[in-house]
């Protein structure tokens, strides 16, 4: 049906997304991290409120999480040169990629923490548990499950935005769908790429939530 | 300021001696927790809540203290106030010559890890298993993970789950996950137990056993409780002091015996006699004539209506007899005005072979 040739632009165009997906995702969550957490705990009925602070993290996520993907894309074009030497490719796109993740994933922390009993919070507290033992042996650790399910939500978004970046030669699956279902009309080689998408999407889900539910203690099994 | 006048006499003789022991032994009944002058203010941008002030209490080693009130009366706010997880606004706490108000937050927090805490929702950690939640306050104090389960293991057989050890806390009962949560507040050791409403989630069964395992910690290790509840059964049946508050004040405090056999204040009567308030206000109008034909055993069976319909009749009239062992006679029933509560009534009677018989406009 396809060339061997074909094939093998397939095979690799694979491979490119899932690099650009598992390093976008990690560096994301590398800042993402610390910032949901900050949300979290500069919370007015945080474990260390300060208000300002708050109101500030929570205007920036916003913002970043306001600003569509294709227009970041370009936007940060300077920035991705000056990290990556150039401005597209496989590890560019991984730049874009990141600043655009990095607020949505905080929110989805905040949320995930936010989710954990206040009362088991004031638990820890009345043992004498210190700010970061709450954050590292409680709140982390009782979000958990939630925080697997946001993760398998977050590698499917980042997929599809490395799918996105295809458009500005960023390399991967998207940028194969743009170059030859587009500019050439060979729409067989777009819908496989599409297919390829899909089942990627689907099998990461799947793993994620299984790893979500096999971890979760508070479910009898 | 005994001690310190003593020192300054010349001990010679056996007899001073003996005499220094005697006060020294009566000083170490002492007082283990201060509440001194303290006020709790919750201050939001448009209004302010008072919801403690001019708290005193103090609280004995080895005592068994109840702090009772209605709801909102600013129970769980005085608990919290004990180990600081609320600032008072003013005043402070002093437990063990300790003023919590002059420690700094890593002091406060070495406090804290010498203060059990129970609550009414358990709040187990839902991650963790059984053993790992009851190491859980020794990892805070940096100690060994082998420590820890050293210690979950002894206490685990002391609050009857040595088999539980591996299960996680959607696997036990209410009753089982407080029995957690006491052997988790047990684990460092504690001198002082706070306990927030721990049995407000349980059934009256697992109540009792909880105070009795609540009781026999006391015993056992001489462990000071402070006890949380709007419910009166649980102060008198492990209490050996109460304080009543109201409305953020301390209504009334003393021995159990003193102030529920007497109430002073309006709010101790509240509670105490909250029952009998009931009877006075029986504002029901429907009155029923009850007839012991000599079918029905002799039972008590006004009194177990009473307690299985959880309510209360007044008796206008009654003419009974036992004869043989049974019911000769007959009794005019005054209602509750609650209809459902009523009915409830009217079918136990009948339940019970009775005849009831409605009288209209009795009284
Ligand atoms: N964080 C808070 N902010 C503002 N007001 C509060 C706060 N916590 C408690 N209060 C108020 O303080 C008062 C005392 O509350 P508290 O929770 O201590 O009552 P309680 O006696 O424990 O009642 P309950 O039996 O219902 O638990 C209430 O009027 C309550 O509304
Ligand atoms: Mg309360």
């Amino acid at each position: 049906m396809f060339s061997a040739e074909t094939i093998k632009m397939l095979i690799d165009g694979t491979a490119d997304t899932l690099y650009m997906t598992f390093f976008s995702t990690v560096f994301a969550y590398l800042f993402a991290f610390p910032l949901g957490i900050a949300l979290v705990i500069t919370k007015k009925d945080g474990l260390k409120p300060k208000p300002v602070l708050n109101r500030i993290l929570d205007i920036i996520v916003n913002v970043g999480r306001s600003i569509p993907f294709l227009i970041l894309l370009i936007a940060v074009i300077p920035l991705t040169t000056f990290i990556a030497g150039k401005s597209y490719g496989t590890t560019a796109t991984i730049v874009p990629l990141v600043i655009a993740a990095t607020p949505f994933i905080a929110r989805l922390i905040e949320s995930s923490l936010e989710e954990v009993d206040k009362g088991v919070i004031e638990a820890a507290q009345s043992m004498g548990a210190s700010i970061k033992t709450i954050i590292f042996n409680v709140l982390i650790p009782e979000a958990k499950t939630s925080l697997i399910v946001g993760g398998t939500i977050v590698i499917g978004t980042i997929l599809s935005y490395s799918a996105m970046a295809g458009v500005v030669g960023g390399g991967g699956l998207g940028d194969i769908a743009i170059r030859y279902g587009y500019y050439r009309y060979q729409t067989d080689i777009m819908l496989i790429t599409v297919i390829l998408l899909v089942v990627l999407v689907q099998i990461l889900q799947e793993i994620g939530m299984r790893i979500a539910k096999k971890t979760d203690k508070r479910v009898i099994k | 300021m005994n001690e310190t006048v003593l020192c300054k006499h010349k001990l010679t003789t056996k007899r001073e001696l003996l005499i220094l022991l005697l006060i020294k032994a009566v000083l170490t009944i002492k007082t283990l927790i201060q509440i001194k002058d303290l006020q709790k203010d919750y201050i939001s941008q448009n209004s302010t809540v008072t919801a403690l002030s001019d708290i005193n209490l103090d609280i004995n080693s080895g005592d068994i203290f109840g702090i009772i009130g209605m709801s909102g009366a600013g129970k769980s706010t005085l608990v919290r106030c004990i180990n600081f997880l609320e600032k008072p606004t003013k005043g402070t706490v002093i437990i063990d010559d300790k003023d919590l108000s002059l420690l700094n937050d890593q002091e406060l927090r070495n406090v804290r890890q010498d203060i059990g805490m129970i609550f009414q929702q358990f709040n187990l950690l839902m991650q963790r298993n059984v053993e790992d939640n009851i190491s859980f306050p020794l990892e805070i104090a940096g100690k060994s993970k082998a420590e820890g389960r050293k210690r979950a293991k002894e206490l685990l057989e002391i609050v009857g789950l040595g088999d539980k050890s591996k299960s996680y806390p959607s696997q036990l009962s209410g009753g089982q996950k407080q029995r957690v949560a006491i052997a988790r507040a047990l684990s460092t050791n504690p001198k002082i137990l706070l306990c927030d409403e721990a049995t407000s989630a349980l059934d009256p069964t697992t109540t009792r056993s909880i105070l009795a395992l609540l009781k026999e910690i006391n015993k056992k290790f001489g462990i000071t409780i402070i006890i949380i509840t709007h419910e009166m059964t649980v102060v008198e049946e492990i209490c050996d002091r109460v304080a009543i508050i109201d409305n953020g004040y301390v209504a009334e405090h003393g021995k159990v015996e003193d102030v529920f056999s007497n109430p002073k204040t309006d709010a101790a009567k509240k509670l105490v006699y909250s029952n009998k308030a009931a009877v006075a206000e029986m504002k029901g109008k429907r009155c029923i004539r009850i007839v012991f034909d000599g079918k029905s055993s002799y039972e008590p069976v006004i009194a177990n209506m009473v307690l299985e319909c959880r309510a209360q009749v007044n008796i206008l009239f009654a003419d009974t007899q036992d004869i043989n062992g049974k019911a000769i006679g007959h009794m005019i029933l005054q209602l509750p005005e609650d209809n459902m509560v009523a009915e409830k009534i009217i079918n136990y009677l009948r339940d019970r072979k009775i005849v009831v018989e409605e009288l209209k406009n009795y009284v």
